[in-house]
C-alpha cells in the first residue's frame, strides 16, 4: 500500500473557482464543532458569527469599514504573489502609510488650512507605505535576501516606531498621558458618507482600486507581465521583461495600497494614531487574497466575507461571551481549508495497492 | 515453458506480456510484450511519445501496469519499487542523471547502493569496477566538475556495482560527443562479453544497428515490429518508426555572397553562475540565404550562446553585436525583435512559452513586440487569438481544445507551435537552439523545411544543436562550441564528423584560435 500524490494536468476552471467555496463550508462544519466543544449552541454561534453583521444598518456599515482595508492590502497583494513575490509585510507598510499620513495632519494640527489636507495625507500614506515596501523589494533583487523573512521582521520594526511616536514626540500633550496623538482636525478626517456611522469616503476608493486592478490584470500588457512573472520567470525574460524592475514595481504598488488603508485607519475609523491602529489586517489580507484566488473582484468579495467575521467576533463576544481570538481561530482554519482544497484540486491522491501482478488482466 | 529459475535456452531472461498502462485516458503502453534473451543486446526503438519510457520505468518498478504480467526466467515477479528491480538483477541508466552536484562521484554512489556502505569502500570498489570496463573514474572529483560523459560513467558504475543481470540504458549517447560514444560502446561490448543482458533505448538508427542483435519496435504505444537490425537499413527502420517515408530537407542553395545580416564581432561575458561558462571572444558572422550549424556537446556555453544572441544577457560593448549593421549589443530582446530578429529558445516549457498559459497568451508573449498585438498597453485578444490561428494552419499544430495550456501540447506540435510563432513574421535574423529534440520525426521535418525555406527567402540562420545528422543536414557551414569558444566555421560540404567531432572533444581548440574564426 501506496500514497500516490500525482499532479492534474487539466484542472477545469471552475473548479479553482468553487475551492474557495468548499473551504468556507468546512470552515462553518469545523465552526460549529468548537461551538460545540466551547459549549455554545452551533446555530446560536454561526448565527452570530455569520449572519448577524448582516441584519442592521449600522453592522452593515461597519462591514464596510471593515472591507475597506482589507480589500486595498489584497489587491496589491494580490499583485505580488502572482508574480513570485511574497509580500507578507502588508501589515507594517500599513502602519507606515499611517505614520506617514498622520505626519501632515499632526503637522498642520491647530492651524487654519484648507482641503488639500486629506489629500495630502492620502498622497504621504502611499508614498511612505510604497518606500517601506520597497525595502525588501530591493534586499531581494540586490541580496537575493528572502522577501517572506525581510518584509515579515520589518512588520516589527514599523510597530516599534509607530509606539514610540504616540508614546514620545507625538503624544497629545491634553491626552491624560495616553499614548495618541491629538484627535485629527475634520480637514484631517475621511469625509463620512451617512449622518450616522462611520461609513466613509475610503469604501468608493477602495471599488475604484478594485475596478483598476481588475482591468490591468484582465487587460493590459503590464498585468499580462505579472502573471507571466510569476508563472514562467525565464520565459518573462525571453519575453523582454526584468523582473527586478518587476518586483519593484509590485512591492511599490501593494506598499502603496497598505499606506493607502492605514491612512484609511488612522483618519477615517480612528481619527487619530494609536499603538494599535489595525487588528492584523495586513495578515487578515494574506487570507483574504488567496480566499480570492488573487482576483481583484474575487478578492472584494472575500474581504466582506472576512469582514462579517470581524464583526460576527465582536458580537460574539458581547453576546456569548467567547474570546475575541475566535476569530483569529476562524481566518486561520479558512486559510488552512482554502490550502488544502486548493492541493486536492491540483493533484491526484490516490492508494495504490504495492503489488501490480494483482491488476492483472 | 514455466522452467525453473536458472534454466537456460528458451525462456527469456525477462518477458513482459501484454503490458498496458494508460494515464487517464491516454493509452502510453497498448499491450505490448517484450522479451529479452539471455546475453544479448535488445534495442527499443520508437519516436519520442513512444512509450518507450513508460515500458522501462515500469520494468524497473518506477511505474505500475495497468495490466499486464512480468516474467523473470519464467516466473511471474512483481516490482513494486526500483529496489525490487535491482534485488532481481535490473539496473537502469537514465537520460537524466540524479547526481548531487556538490558531492563526489563516491558519496554519489555510495547514496544509490542499497546496502549502507563506508565511502571509502565504496571508492575502492569504483576504480575496481571502473577500471575493469575501461570507464575511467576518479573517486574523490565532485560531480560539478566533470563532463557530461563522465557522470554518464558514474551511473553506469553505480549499475555494474549491482552486478545487473540487465543493464537498461536510456538514450545513452544523446549526451556524448562521437568519441566518448566510441568508448561507450567499448563498455557495453565488455558487459556483454560477460553475459549480461542490454536494453538499449534509442532513436538513432545506426548506432542500433551496430550494438543491438534484435530491435522491438515502438509507435504510438503499440509493438509495431521485432526484427533483427543489423539486416535492416535505417532507412526501412525509420519507416517502421515513423509509419511514413521520411524525406531529407532540402538544402538551401550554397551561394553565400549576400549582405551580412548577423554579426558577432569579439563576444566575451562572465559566467552567469557558478556553474555557467563564460563565452570567450566568440565571432560569427551569418549572410542573407544561410543557415550557420553551431555543434557540441551540451554545457559548452551553446546557452550563453543563445542568450546573448536573443539580448536576454546584454553584451557589454554595443558593437558586440550587429543585425543588419545596426549595433543592438546593449539592446534587450524586444529592441532585436523589432529590428527582424526572431527566437526559439532550447527549452521550450518555461522558456519559449509559460507551461500553464493558454496558446494565445503564449502568442502574445513574444508577439507583443512584433504583430500589433498591443495597443496603447491594452492587449487586443481578438488579434491574438487570429495570430494563433495563422500559426496553427500554417505549422500544422494539433491541439484538443480550442485555446489550451502550452503543457497539454506534445513536444512535437508545441515545438511547431514556437517555430511557427517566430517565423510568421518572417524575421531576417533567425536563431533557434535544438530545433528538433525531442520531436517526433513528422514535426521535425516541417521545422527543419521552415529554416530551410527562411533562408532561401533571404533570411539569415543559426542552428545551435547537438545532433550532428540535422547539423549536416540544413547547415551551410558548421563550427563547434567547446568551452565557451567558437571554432572557425567550415563548410558542411566536405567536413567530416570526425573532424567535427575532435573539436567538439576539445582538440583543435587552440588551432582554431590560431585561425582567427570567421574571416570572411
Amino acid at each position: 500500500m501506496r500514497l500516490v500524490i500525482a499532479r492534474r494536468q487539466d484542472v477545469p476552471g471552475w473548479l479553482k473557482l468553487v475551492s474557495p467555496l468548499y473551504a468556507i463550508a468546512l470552515t462553518l462544519l469545523s465552526g460549529a464543532a468548537m461551538f460545540a466543544a466551547l459549549g455554545v449552541s452551533p446555530t446560536t454561534g454561526l448565527y452570530t458569527y455569520f449572519v448577524s453583521p448582516l441584519t442592521d444598518a449600522w453592522a452593515l456599515q461597519e462591514v464596510a469599514v471593515k472591507a475597506t482595508p482589507l480589500v486595498l492590502i489584497a489587491v496589491g497583494l494580490s499583485l505580488c504573489y502572482l508574480s513570485d513575490n511574497w509580500n507578507i509585510g502588508a501589515e507594517g507598510q500599513l502602519v507606515i502609510g499611517a505614520v506617514f499620513g498622520a505626519a501632515v495632519a499632526v503637522a498642520t494640527h491647530g492651524a487654519p488650512n484648507g482641503p488639500w489636507v486629506l489629500p495630502a495625507m492620502i498622497v504621504a500614506g502611499m508614498v511612505g507605505g510604497a518606500l517601506f515596501a520597497m525595502i525588501p523589494a530591493i534586499l531581494k533583487t540586490r541580496f537575493q535576501a528572502n522577501e517572506i523573512l525581510t518584509s515579515l521582521m520589518l512588520v516589527y520594526v514599523a510597530e516599534l516606531l509607530l509606539d514610540w511616536l504616540v508614546r514620545g514626540p507625538w503624544r497629545d500633550p491634553h491626552g491624560f498621558n495616553f499614548p495618541q496623538t491629538v484627535m485629527f482636525e475634520p480637514e484631517a478626517q475621511m469625509t463620512r458618507l451617512m449622518d450616522v456611522g462611520r461609513l466613509n469616503i475610503s469604501a468608493p476608493l477602495a471599488l475604484l482600486v478594485v475596478a483598476v486592478a481588475a482591468i490591468l490584470l484582465a487587460r493590459t500588457l503590464k498585468g499580462f507581465e505579472i502573471r507571466v512573472v510569476g508563472e514562467a520567470p525565464r520565459a518573462a525574460r525571453f519575453a523582454g521583461w526584468d523582473p527586478r524592475t518587476l518586483t519593484w514595481t509590485v512591492f511599490a504598488i501593494s506598499g502603496a495600497l497598505a499606506g493607502l488603508a492605514g491612512v484609511v485607519e488612522a483618519s477615517g475609523t480612528l481619527g487619530q494614531l494609536q499603538p494599535n491602529i489595525s487588528p492584523g489586517y495586513g495578515f487578515t489580507a494574506i487570507i483574504v487574497a488567496f480566499l480570492g484566488r488573487l482576483n481583484p473582484i474575487g478578492c472584494l468579495a472575500a474581504a466582506i466575507f472576512l469582514a462579517v467575521t470581524f464583526i460576527g467576533g465582536e458580537n460574539a463576544q458581547i453576546a456569548l461571551r467567547l474570546p475575541l481570538d475566535v476569530t483569529r481561530v476562524f481566518q486561520g482554519m479558512l486559510l488552512f481549508y482554502i490550502l488544502a482544497c486548493d492541493a486536492v484540486i491540483a493533484f491526484r491522491f490516490t492508494i495504490v495497492r504495492g503489488d501490480a501482478s494483482g491488476a492483472t488482466a | 515453458m514455466d522452467q525453473a529459475v536458472g534454466s537456460a535456452g528458451s525462456t527469456p531472461l525477462v518477458a513482459m506480456h501484454a503490458i498496458v498502462k494508460t494515464f487517464g485516458d491516454l493509452v502510453a503502453n497498448d499491450c505490448v510484450d517484450l522479451d529479452i534473451r539471455e546475453g544479448e543486446t535488445h534495442a527499443l526503438l520508437g519516436e519520442n511519445g513512444a512509450g518507450k519510457s513508460t515500458l522501462v520505468k515500469i520494468l524497473y518498478g518506477l511505474l505500475q501496469p495497468t495490466s499486464g504480467r512480468i516474467l523473470w526466467r519464467g516466473a511471474p515477479v512483481s516490482l513494486p519499487d526500483p529496489k525490487a528491480a535491482r534485488r532481481l538483477g535490473i539496473g537502469m541508466v537514465f537520460q537524466h542523471f540524479s547526481l548531487f552536484d556538490a558531492m563526489t562521484v563516491a558519496e554519489n554512489i555510495a547514496l544509490a547502493l542499497d546496502d549502507a556502505r563506508a565511502v571509502n569502500d565504496v571508492a575502492d570498489r569504483v576504480v575496481e569496477v571502473s577500471r575493469s570496463y575501461g570507464l575511467p573514474l576518479e573517486p574523490g572529483r565532485e560531480v560539478w566538475t566533470l563532463s557530461v560523459g563522465e557522470r554518464q560513467r558514474i551511473e553506469i558504475v553505480r549499475c555494474l556495482m549491482q552486478n545487473p543481470r540487465l543493464l537498461v540504458l536510456d538514450e545513452p549517447t544523446s549526451v556524448l560527443t562521437p568519441q566518448e560514444t566510441g568508448v561507450l560502446f567499448e563498455t557495453l561490448g565488455r558487459i556483454r562479453a560477460e553475459g549480461r543482458s542490454i536494453l538499449y533505448i534509442s532513436h538513432k538508427l545506426e548506432e542500433v544497428r551496430t550494438l543491438c542483435e534484435r530491435a522491438t519496435i515502438l509507435r504510438h504505444g503499440k509493438v509495431i515490429a521485432a526484427c533483427d537490425p543489423r539486416t535492416q537499413t535505417a532507412a526501412a527502420l525509420a519507416r517502421m518508426m515513423v509509419g511514413a517515408d521520411v524525406g531529407a530537407a532540402r538544402k538551401a542553395a550554397g551561394a553565400l555572397d549576400g549582405p551580412v545580416r548577423l554579426a558577432v564581432r569579439g563576444l566575451s561575458l562572465p559566467a552567469p553562475d557558478d556553474h555557467g561558462v563564460a563565452l570567450r571572444e566568440v565571432r560569427l558572422e551569418v549572410r542573407a540565404g544561410e543557415i550557420l550549424g553551431v555543434a557540441g556537446v551540451a554545457g559548452n556555453g551553446q546557452g550563453e550562446l543563445f542568450n546573448a544572441l536573443s539580448g536576454e544577457t546584454p553584451a557589454p560593448d554595443a558593437a558586440a553585436v550587429v543585425m543588419d549593421g545596426v549595433e543592438v549589443g546593449r539592446a534587450g530582446p524586444n529592441a532585436r525583435r523589432a529590428l527582424g530578429g526572431a527566437f526559439v529558445p532550447e527549452e521550450r516549457l518555461g522558456h519559449g512559452t509559460a507551461p500553464g498559459m493558454t496558446l494565445t497568451d503564449n502568442a502574445i508573449l513574444t508577439g507583443h513586440a512584433t504583430h500589433g498585438l498591443v495597443r496603447r498597453g491594452f492587449i487586443d485578444r481578438a488579434a491574438a487569438q487570429a495570430f494563433v490561428d495563422r500559426i496553427v494552419a500554417a505549422f500544422d499544430v494539433r491541439k484538443g481544445a480550442r485555446d489550451p495550456a502550452a503543457r497539454t501540447l506534445s513536444g512535437g506540435n508545441l515545438q511547431k507551435f514556437v517555430v511557427g510563432r517566430e517565423m510568421l513574421g518572417d524575421p531576417g535574423v533567425l536563431v533557434v537552439a535544438q530545433p528538433t529534440w525531442g520531436v517526433d520525426a513528422g514535426a521535425a521535418q516541417i521545422i527543419r523545411q521552415a529554416l530551410v525555406d527562411r533562408a532561401l527567402a533571404g533570411g539569415a540562420v543559426v542552428v545551435i544543436s547537438q545532433d550532428l545528422d540535422e547539423l549536416f543536414e540544413i547547415a551551410d557551414r558548421i563550427c563547434v562550441m567547446f568551452n565557451g569558444a567558437l571554432s572557425a566555421p567550415a563548410p558542411a560540404d566536405g567536413l567530416s564528423r570526425e573532424a567535427v567531432g575532435l573539436l567538439m572533444g576539445g582538440h583543435g581548440e587552440s588551432n582554431a584560435r590560431e585561425t582567427q574564426p570567421c574571416a570572411s
